[in-house]
């Protein structure tokens, strides 16, 4: 039989039960059978359930994606396994804080640029500037890259989060 | 009422609810409250071990002859981290543990204290799931749920880390059937649909073969039956891996004997050429497919697993069916049998016909002579001798134990106990320790290696101790064999550091920890040896002194293809491939 040796990227989302280890049990999941981590990010979704969401991009060929699948589902503190990217349609969001420092032009270079991107400015002093940007991961690398020239100082991510679109729970 | 116990009472009333009669431990200053508590009732019993890695494959040994679930208490630290190797060895080959470790007081918990070491952080590796416990409110509902992970779905070791401080105070006690786990919900019944589909693939084949592995063991007796009960009806032949024997009767004629590395030629030939391979509880290890491109090329391949991600993990099928053998196998059964299914009667002779020519070509045979006693021949006796008897067998690993799987011919499931996934040398004597408890009138055997023995020589004591007639049956190459052979293959035979220098004298060895010890060094002398084992009240070590150089045939060669086996008559100048040096 044929591998399909292809390289896809994937966004899936765990629900887990909010105990202790839990997340280093998903982290070690993949470091231990070398699988890639892009992005994961992780927090509670339900205090009252104590129930956390964990979302990772991954990549890799058709059989290790499913592999993964299956080894996240079998993780005794899981939910719930749903792979976004096939499941169900679905958006993505990151959110970025970018401190960029400088006087003169390009101070108002980098807010003119920053308007262009819906990027808000939550702090300022007269050399520098914290903006505040969210999209898709893509957009967020643009907006970083446009401000490297402009005395871009800083970056903080929080990674990728994402849900299915529709009335549906996971 | 809930009632109001200290934590090292809430872990002994829980035991016992859960039915434990059995537990492996040693004792050290973090479990002294679980000690004192055990000390101070009569419910439960404790083997005192020699070494925690000893306890904890005398559990697995418990485990796997019962079909129980194998417990464990050790302290902290040292006593966690030498648990780690049998913890391994559990979750590779699927058995139920359950591991009590003790750990430092909570306010202590990350100060590097004394005996303090991550225990959890250590086990998450090694273990399906572990938990640390902070405090006795928690430690009920963790001790039960520790069992039922232990046993549902896939089975696997657990460990449950409880601080000292938790194991003096007071929390509520409930029994099990109050206790529900939040997530884990494993599958047990397979997918109608797929299972029918898997129905009409396997009455519509020409050249079919099964392929069954240590699911079927874990799954239960009654899977061995519906397991006879398939093949039988079908009329097709049967292979099995390391792990599965026993499963399936091997004096049947419908046996193939086992598959993989050193499997048989007819097993491997068939699994080759088949065009419909239906694996019920296996796992398509490396040790079993060899060079995955050329692994049963022209085959529709049926999968059967509790564990959803051992499908499609190294051998893509047409049929993966997530579920409990036993319920699958019931479900095949009623489907085939309402469906009046029959087999291709002439495409099934001429199959067996060619099968036949394969077996023909007898690929477990050697040569015995009157100086010298082969290894094989050692294990052929001992079968003989022991047949008629409720007799066990664990092994440790090397060349001795692909010869016990070859030439000690099992009938019923559970009888067999041997480290597959992790090839932990230093398992059988323990593991066999572990079985005796369970079975206190059958005879239990470790088959070992004069290397292997060494690892874990220790339980000696414990077996004296506990009067268990545990017999080591050491087949004495004076080489770390199967090292000494891949050295031969891959290496042009120069044997580094595989001699077995400095050997004790296994006989007085046995005498000085209070058991019998027994030399047999010629063929003339090795039955009335391996009778004098069995009668002989208490443990024994027979050593067995065999040749040195035999080695073990036939063989896949890392990198080949089942097709491309190494027989022991025509094993001269074989030679493995590159890419298969790389593997081990
Ligand atoms: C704990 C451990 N260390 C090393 C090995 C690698 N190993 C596999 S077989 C073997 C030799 C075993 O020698 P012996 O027990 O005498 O068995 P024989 O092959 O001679 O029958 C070794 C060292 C292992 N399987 N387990
Ligand atoms: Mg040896």
């Amino acid at each position: 039989m044929k591998k399909d040796e292809t390289i896809e990227r994937h966004t899936i989302a765990v629900l887990v039960d909010n105990e202790a280890g839990v997340l280093a049990r998903v982290i070690g999941l993949f470091s231990g059978r070398g699988y890639n981590i892009e992005s994961l990010t992780v927090a509670e979704v339900d205090q009252a359930e104590h129930t956390s969401r964990i979302t990772i991009v991954t990549v890799g060929t058709p059989m290790v994606i499913e592999q993964i699948k299956a080894q996240l589902d079998r993780l005794v503190p899981v939910h719930r396994v749903m792979d976004l990217t096939v499941e169900a349609n679905s958006v993505e969001r990151e959110m970025a804080l970018v401190k960029v420092a400088g006087t003169g032009e390009r101070r108002v270079e980098a807010l003119r640029l920053a308007d262009a991107f819906r990027a808000r400015v939550i702090d300022t002093t007269h050399t520098s500037f914290i903006f505040e940007v969210t999209g898709a991961p893509t957009k967020i690398d643009a907006f970083i890259g446009l401000m490297r020239p402009l005395g871009l100082v800083d970056v903080s991510r929080t990674g990728v989060v994402a849900i299915a679109r529709g009335p549906e729970a996971m | 009422m809930a009632q109001e116990l200290t934590g090292a009472e809430i872990v002994i009333k829980a035991l016992v609810d859960q039915g434990v009669d059995t537990i492996f431990g040693y004792p050290g200053g973090a479990v002294l409250p679980i000690y004192d508590a055990l000390f101070q009732q009569n419910k439960i019993r404790h083997i005192l071990v020699r070494h925690e890695q000893g306890a904890v494959h005398a559990a697995e040994g418990y485990a796997r002859s019962t079909g129980k679930p194998g417990v464990v208490l050790v302290t902290s630290g040292p006593g966690a981290t030498n648990a780690v190797t049998g913890l391994t060895d559990a979750l590779m080959d699927s058995i139920p543990i359950v591991c009590l470790t003790g750990q430092v007081a909570t306010h202590l918990i990350g100060s590097d204290a004394f005996q303090e070491c991550d225990t959890v952080g250590i086990t998450r590796h090694c273990t399906k799931h572990n938990w640390l416990v902070k405090s006795p409110q928690e430690l009920t509902r963790v001790m039960h749920e520790a069992f039922y992970v232990a046993t549902h779905g896939r089975p696997g070791p657990v460990v449950i880390d409880i601080p000292k401080d938790v194991q003096f105070q007071k929390g509520e006690y409930t029994g099990p059937q109050n206790v529900v786990h939040r997530t884990y919900r494993p599958k047990v019944k397979g997918d109608i649909e797929k299972i029918k589909q898997a129905v009409d693939l396997i009455a519509n084949a020409k050249k079919p073969v099964f392929y069954t592995g240590g699911g079927i063991i874990n799954s239960g007796t009654v899977a061995s039956q519906l397991l006879r009960e398939f093949v039988r009806l079908t009329g097709y032949p049967i292979t099995s891996t390391l792990m599965g024997l026993g499963a399936y009767p091997a004096s049947d004629k419908q046996w193939l004997g086992m598959l993989g590395m050193h499997g048989t030629f007819e097993a491997n030939n068939a699994m080759h050429d088949c065009d419909v391979l239906i694996n019920i509880g296996a796992r398509f290890d490396d040790r079993v497919t060899g060079r995955l491109d050329a692994f049963a090329p022209h085959s529709k391949k049926i999968h059967v697993d509790i564990d959803a991600s051992s499908i499609n993990k190294n051998v893509r099928v047409d049929i993966g069916i997530i579920g409990d053998c036993a319920h699958v196998l019931e479900d095949m059964l009623r489907i085939w049998k309402s469906k009046a299914r029959r087999p291709d009667k002439d495409a099934l002779s001429a199959w067996w016909k060619q099968i036949e020519a394969w077996r023909a070509r007898k690929s477990l045979s050697f040569k015995t002579n009157d100086d010298i006693i082969k290894p094989q021949q050692a294990i052929q006796r001992l079968y003989e001798l022991s047949k008629h008897r409720e007799t066990y067998i664990t092994t440790e690993v090397g060349q001795h134990q692909m010869w016990a799987a070859q030439h000690f011919p099992f009938e019923q499931p559970n009888r067999w106990m041997t480290s597959g996934g992790l090839g932990t040398m230093g398992y059988g004597f323990p593991a066999a320790i572990g079985v005796q408890i369970a079975h206190p009138d059958a005879l239990v055997i470790d088959i070992a290696g004069e290397a292997s023995i060494q690892m874990c020589i220790q339980e000696l004591s414990t077996a004296v101790q506990f009067m268990l007639p545990v017999k080591i049956f050491i087949i004495n190459n004076e080489y770390m064999g199967m090292v000494r052979q891949w050295q031969e293959l891959l290496h042009e035979g120069r044997y580094s550091h595989s001699y077995s220098d400095s050997l004790p004298d296994f006989v007085k060895l046995a005498e000085a920890y209070g058991a019998t010890g027994i030399r047999a060094s010629k063929p003339s002398e090795l039955d009335d040896a391996i009778k004098r084992m069995i009668e002989v009240p208490g443990p024994v070590i027979l050593d067995c002194v065999v040749d040195k150089f035999e080695n073990c045939y036939p063989m896949i060669p890392s990198g080949a293809a089942h097709n491309e086996m190494i027989l022991g008559d025509d094993a001269e100048g074989a030679t493995v491939s590159e890419e298969g040096k790389m593997l081990v």
